[in-house]
Order: structure tokens, then sequence, then C-alpha cells
């Protein structure tokens, strides 16, 4: 679809300088500073940049819906002939849902769990009277066939919780569907997937999208992922349009030193190396939650010294079970955890504190890992305190030691949590492991919150780190693009098992047993044609 | 990348902001408070400010008997006299001393008992859970002014025996706000990290999840601080609060209800019953003033917009 940008059809979306202020520390910011697009009918426009670039700031403005706290302060914006900024909401609210339709990041959290799929389906239609009870669902049921639904008969008849996260996005683009918009936004909606799931609702969107003949705005950050989507694709940083181009263009020859900044995390590269030397070893370990849960099935993982182990697999698969298992927050059934040749205790409060203060760990989510009560001094101070007696003079000479070593510097001695940025916080994370002197750090996707130029800050820290200090990572993600800028080996898990474990390079390199397979052809790639070839392949397979 | 775009971590977030103290920020706060909060301050500080200072403040000793009963309003007496001829006016300001000390003092009771009980519930959710909250709800479903009488009228009413039997009471309703309130904080991965890292329970409850319940906590104190102030008032009013000769303006408002009867002959003496339970009412209101305030500004919660 990619190759069809110049045959679409007449100007749908018009938007002119379009100006939109948001209202913080008590006065209007400019969020979105004067950005103009166009849009025709059936054609996808991917709008990309990191967090706070004012994406979905723009994509709801294309509504001429402000959030809360927002407003459109000036410009135009044209929707097939009508000027929507200055427009009365109640006359918007008749267009949206019928005409304009959004789609959420988080279908869990746009679904109302009180009520079944299909009813919420079709509700729309419904409310502006456009057709009878009996033919919306039987729209609905053909939508969820389009969408590549399982048992479309009968899913509708489901309660939100009753369907797995892909069926709900896709529920979710077959209810913005069923009023046949003329313009659907999508804002993120695959990036709370796994990627194995990722692959189905991105073609299912696709195909439904192509269907029915409907413009689209993808908003992402992910540029591999809107590369399969967008005809056009529009880079945004604080507000301010980077670039635009065609699909092929930009990927074959970005322009901007921002855009190219946005594969960097691809960029970095690590020779893989190994050692017989095991700081830490998981021995045939079966753990479960409760009595009967049981998400370990004899997992044995290697750990060598001063060595980064990633442990890949969708959610779901034990990569996070297996880490508590190791700090102790999960006593195992079965099986033990040697560290530097002695079995640690399986309970937490049996483990000496000389044990706690070797194995650290940091956090997906930097936001909920450090209290925000706390200044960086008392964060990073209290592991000094705790394990090595430092205190007064001597500990804030060596939180700035740290903090020198994470980049940052003693300005932000006295900042809590909330005046840092992502990257930052992951940082100051990072410092707090690091004053314990540990040997091992676990990282459980430490970069998947973050964006693309800020993930590759953090994990040239953690490789820098490891080179000056020799510890060891457990580096727990689901991106593999991640594990092949950082890991010496992989450990690839399904379902509470290892499928297996090798260096970098063994694990990467063809054959691959059943899982690893779909695992990293899954993976999107900067190729317009990734996701058609990818489909053919695996339908040939499926015939073959 | 080309210069100006060179990506460094310390330059992320744009202002570096100096950190104001803790007076700079008070006061920031402080100038821009609503007029209701001020009002709130301004008549909380001057109970406060009456109730330190009563024996200098006031005509007439807190018991000083003097031979004119149910005397008029003006001259000797501003408020005029009760039924064996004590000053109204000195009772109402000594009364401020009573009953606000006893309020306060038992509500901080209640909170020392409930806020820590359910700070424990809610890291051990366990037995320890179970057996606290079930005994809370058993405590809850009994009415708590009925229950307060039955006890007074077992125990007898002395002062402490009503600080601790209203403590204990109230300190259900404070236990079940601290147990709501830290379970959204025990599952922050911070609390997780210090476990790993072996903190204590003490610490943990202190630095870690203290910090982060205090704002309703501190709303909470306030209201509670109210209806405890109301229940021993309630209670003195019947007869088994506070006990004479100690000046509390729940007894006083008993003691001369009846000369509210006489507004035909004179008006100004049928007010005097009125003068302590506006004093009951005013602080009340003041205190729900200043909460509503804290609230709207530690919680963004506001009624209208």
């Amino acid at each position: 679809m990619s190759n069809k940008a110049a045959a679409k059809g007449d100007i749908l979306l018009e938007m002119k300088d379009v100006v939109i202020d948001g209202f913080a520390d008590e006065r209007w910011n400019e969020i979105i500073k004067g950005v103009s697009l166009t849009l025709r009918r059936g054609e996808v426009l991917g709008l990309i940049g990191e967090s706070g670039a004012g994406k979905s700031t723009l994509g709801l403005g294309a509504m001429g819906f402000a959030r809360p706290g927002c407003r459109l302060t000036s410009g135009e914006i044209i929707f097939d002939g009508i000027e929507l900024r200055t427009m009365p909401e109640r006359k918007k609210r008749k267009l949206w849902g019928t005409r304009i339709a959004y789609v959420a990041q988080s279908a869990a959290a746009a679904f109302n769990p009180a009520h079944r799929l299909l009813d919420q389906t079709i509700e729309a239609s419904l409310r502006k009277g456009l057709v009878s009870e009996k033919e919306a669902k039987l729209d609905a049921v053909a939508l969820y066939r389009a969408m590549q639904l399982p048992d479309p008969e009968h899913i509708g008849f489901r309660f939100p919780h009753q369907v797995s996260g892909g069926q709900l996005q896709r529920a979710m683009t077959a209810m913005a569907m069923a009023s046949r918009p003329d313009l659907i936004i999508f804002d993120e909606p695959t990036t709370a997937l796994d990627v194995t799931t990722q692959v189905n609702v991105l073609a299912s969107m696709r195909d439904a999208v192509e269907q029915f003949n409907t413009a689209a705005i993808y908003i992402t950050h992910d540029l591999a992922v809107v590369a399969q989507m967008a005809d056009r694709i529009k880079v945004l940083r604080y507000g301010e349009e980077m670039e635009e181009a065609e699909t092929r263009e930009m990927l074959k020859s970005p322009k901007h030193p921002y855009t190219k900044s946005l594969w960097s995390v691809r960029s970095i590269h690590k020779e893989p190396k190994t050692s017989d030397d095991y700081i830490l070893e998981i021995q045939g370990v079966d753990a479960a939650y409760g009595k009967d849960v049981k998400v370990l099935h004899d997992v044995s993982i290697s750990i060598p010294r001063g060595k980064t182990v990633a442990i890949v697999g969708e959610s779901g698969s034990g990569k996070s079970t297996a880490a508590r298992v190791v700090t102790g927050l999960l006593p195992p059934v079965k099986g033990q955890v040697v560290f530097n040749g002695t079995p640690l205790s399986p309970e937490l409060k049996h483990r000496s504190k000389d044990q706690l203060q070797r194995i650290q760990m940091i956090y997906q989510m930097a936001d909920t890992a450090m209290n925000p009560r706390h200044t960086v001094k008392e964060i990073i101070g209290r592991p000094l305190e705790f394990y090595l007696g430092l205190k007064g003079a001597r500990q804030e000479q060596k939180v700035i030691e740290l903090l020198h070593k994470i980049e940052l510097d003693e300005g932000f001695l006295d900042r809590l949590p909330g005046e840092l940025s992502g990257g930052q916080k992951q940082r100051i994370c990072i410092a707090r492991a690091l004053a314990a002197e540990p040997e091992l750090i676990i990282c459980d996707e430490v970069t998947s919150a973050l964006d693309q130029i800020v993930q590759e800050g953090i994990l040239k820290l953690l490789l820098k780190l490891q080179e000056d200090l020799g510890v060891s990572y457990i580096f727990i993600t689901h991106d593999i693009a991640t594990v092949q800028a950082i890991s010496d080996e992989i450990v690839v898990m399904y379902q509470g098992k290892v499928v297996e474990q090798g260096l970098k390079t063994q694990i990467m390199t063809p054959p691959y047993p059943e899982y690893t397979q779909l695992l990293l052809s899954s993976v999107p790639e900067m190729d317009p044609d990734w996701l058609t070839n990818l489909l053919k392949e695996r339908a040939e397979k499926k015939a073959g | 990348m080309s210069d100006e775009q060179t990506y460094s971590a310390a330059g992320e977030v744009g202002q570096v902001r100096q950190r104001r103290t803790r007076l700079q920020r008070i006061w920031l706060d402080l100038k821009k408070a609503p007029p209701t909060a001020i009002f709130g301050m301004l008549v909380v500080s001057i109970y406060a400010f009456v109730a330190l200072f009563a024996p200098f403040l006031a005509p007439h000793g807190e018991a000083q008997i003097f031979k004119e009963p149910y005397a008029a309003w003006g001259g000797q007496f501003l408020l005029g006299t009760d039924q064996i001829g004590r000053d109204i006016f000195s009772r109402l300001i000594y009364g401020a001393r009573n009953t606000i000390g006893i309020a306060l003092t038992t509500t901080i009771l209640s909170f020392a008992v409930g806020g820590s009980l359910g700070l424990i519930a809610a890291i051990n959710q366990n037995w320890v859970d179970q057996v606290m909250s079930r005994l809370v709800d058993v405590l809850m479903a009994i009415p708590s002014l009925i229950f307060a009488l039955m006890l007074l009228s077992i125990f007898g009413s002395t002062t402490w025996g009503l600080i601790i039997i209203i403590a204990m009471l109230d300190s259900t309703r404070v236990f079940r706000l601290t147990r709501a309130v830290s379970l959204n904080v025990v599952v922050m991965d911070y609390v997780e990290a210090a476990r790993l890292r072996g903190e204590k329970l003490p610490w943990i409850m202190r630095r870690e999840i203290l910090p982060n319940i205090l704002p309703p906590l501190v709303a909470e104190f306030g209201l509670r601080f109210s209806f405890v102030f109301l229940a021993i008032a309630a209670l003195s009013f019947l007869g088994v609060g506070i006990q004479p000769p100690t000046a509390d303006w729940g007894s006083m408002v008993r003691e001369n209800a009846s000369l509210i009867q006489f507004a035909k002959y004179d008006l100004k003496g049928a007010m005097t019953p009125l003068m302590p339970a506006a004093a009951i009412a005013l602080l009340t209101v003041a205190v729900n003033f200043i909460v509503d305030w804290f609230l709207q500004k530690t919680s963004g919660l506001k009624d209208e917009q």
C-alpha cells in the first residue's frame, strides 16, 4: 500500500499552522508550535517522535479535540470542508464516533468492563441513529471477521476481560470502524502488545483500513512499525515538524539529524563473549504463585561473571518470575539458586545483608521504583548508609561521585523524582544499584518505557559500567533490538520453560527452534515490505 | 547529529531550579490560600491563643462562685452568670482549653493507634490483617455514640476514660483509611526495592510509606478532630462527658438550656446557651475550611470549576 500515495483521492483533512497550548505552571505553554498537515482520502500518515513531542496532542487536534488543560489556540483544522477549530463542541460531537474515530493505546482502559464487546462496538452507530440494532450487529460481526478475530459470530458476547490484549485492540479498531468513519486516529495501538501479537494486529488493521478506504493518522514512536502502516511519515519533536516524506524516501535517506538519531539503538554493537566462571546459577527451578498456578517449569540459567545474559520472551513467559526467584521475593517450589558457589536461601528474610548487597535490581518503571518524597541524595545515599555505613559529608561525596558516573552532576542532589525526565530517573535507579557495589544487577525491562534516543544513552551507560566495574547483568526484555545491542548470551523463554540458551551469535543464526523463529521473525524491520513479505511467507508455510 | 542536538543526560530537563526551602514554600502556599482558608486559620489561631492563655484572659476563675446566680448580661459579668453564680464568659474561655485539649489528645491517640495498626495490616496482608480488619468491622457496626455511652457508664466518666474510649472508637475509622491508602503504596516498586535491600519493617513504614500517605491522613486528622470534638460535646450535653466543675462547652449548653425559654423577657439572657454552641460550631466550620483547602492543594480535587 505504500506506493499508492499519489493515487489517493481528494484532500480530507487539512491543518494549517495549528498551535495548541497546554496549561502548566500557571501559564499557557505552546505544545504544538504551528504544524501543518494534509491528508487525502484513503491515505495513512505516520506521526512519529519521542514522548512529549506532541504526537497525541496533534492527533486529537485533528479531531478538533483538546484534552482538558489544553486549547486549540490558532490555525485552521479543515475536515472535509468543515472548520473544526472554531466549531462549537455540540456540533463536533456529532462528527466524533461517526465520521472521525479514535483508537487509544490501552484498549483495556478504553472498554467499559461492565458491557459486552458487541454492545460497545455498535453503541456509536446506534446512538447516531444510522442503522437498526439488527443491522449494526450483523455489521459488527463482519468487522470482527475483517479484523481476523477468532469465532467472529460469538466473540462479541464476551466481556473485555474475557479476551486477550491483542484481540481487544482489534475489537477496538472494529468499534472505530463500525460507523465507517472517513478518518481514524490510531494512537500507539500496538505499543502495549507483544511482538508476536503485534504482527497480527498490524496486519488486520492495515487490511481493514485498505478495505474501507479509510484515511488514518497512525501515531507511534516505533519507526519500524510505522514503516509497515504509513504512506507518508511526519517526524515531530518538541511540537515542531522536523521532516515529512514518503515512507520509502524517509527510510532510505532521512535528512534531518534528529530523524537519523531515531535509528540509533540499532547501531550499538557488542562483541559477545562468555566465560566458564559462573556468578549465578539457577538450577532446575519450579515456581508457582499460590498453590496451583505454576509459572516456571524446571528452569536452569547460568550467568557468566562480568557478562550480560538477556532473557527474552513475550509477557507471561516467566521472565520476571525468574528474577523474583533470584531476588528471593518468590521462594521456588523446587530447585535452587547458587550465587558465587553457595546456594542462596530461598527466602528473602533468611539471606544475609552481604548476599542482598551483591545482587541489585533495576526496575522497568523508574517512576514507581523511587519514592516520590525522597530527594536524589536520599535515594542514592540510603544504600551507602545501609550497606557501607557511610554518613554525612563522606556519603555526600560518594553520591556526587556516583552521579558523575551516570553522567549527571551535583545539581541533581536536591531534586525529587518528579523533577527528573524519564531517562534521568532510570539513571538515578542505576546509581542506586551501583551504590551497593553489587556483583550482579538484574535489569527488568529497564529501557522499554523510554524513547529510542534515551534508550541508547542508558544502554551505552550500562555497557560502560560493565567495562569499568565488571558487573554482570541479567537483562530481561522483549525487545530484540535491545538484546542485539547489549547481550553476550541469550536465553529464550516460552510458557515458563527455557527454549534455549547460548551465545548471542549462536542464537541469532539459523536454524532456530520453532518459537525462537516466531519471536525473531515478528520483530518489525525498517523495511516497508517487511510485513507483507512476512505474512506471505507464513501463509506459504502453512499451506506447504 | 549536529552540535545543538548532542544528547546529554543532564540537559534533558531544561530549567534547573533551586529547591526552595520549606519555609519559602509554606509562605508561597499561604499567599495563595483562598479567603475561606485564611478565615479558618485565623479562627483556629484565636482559639489556640485563648486556650493557651485562658488564666490570663478570663476575668474570673473557672469555678469561682458569685452570690448572684442567673445574673443578666453586662456589668461585672459580660455574659451573665449560670445557675450557681459562675461567670459564663470566664467559663467559655476555660472551656476552650478543656474541650479543645481533650479533643486534640483524643484525636492524636486515635491516630497513633489506628494509623500504626493500619500500616501494619497493609504491609502484612495475612492473618494479622484479617484479624484486625474483622475486629474493626465489628466495632464499626455498633453505633459509636451509644457504644461510648455504654462504656462510659460501665467505667465511669473520668477525663482519661473519656479520652481512651473515644480514641479507641475513632481509631477504627483511622485504621480503615490508613490501611486503604497504604495498600496503594505497598505495591510500589520502591517498597519492594527497600525490602530487597533488607530494610526492617519500622523503616519501611516510617520512611517509605508514611510520607506518601500523609496528605489524606492530615486531612482526615482535621475532620476526625471535628467529629471527636462534637462527640465530646454531645456526651457532655448528655451528662456523661466532662464532669463539673471543669468548664466545658457541651455541658454549658445543657446547664443553661432552659434559659432559652425566656427569650420573651430577656432576649440577651436567652442567648446564653447559644454562646458555647456557637463556639463549637465556629471551630468545626473553621477546621473544615482549612481541611478543604489542604485537600484541594494536595489531591487536586476541587468542588467547582
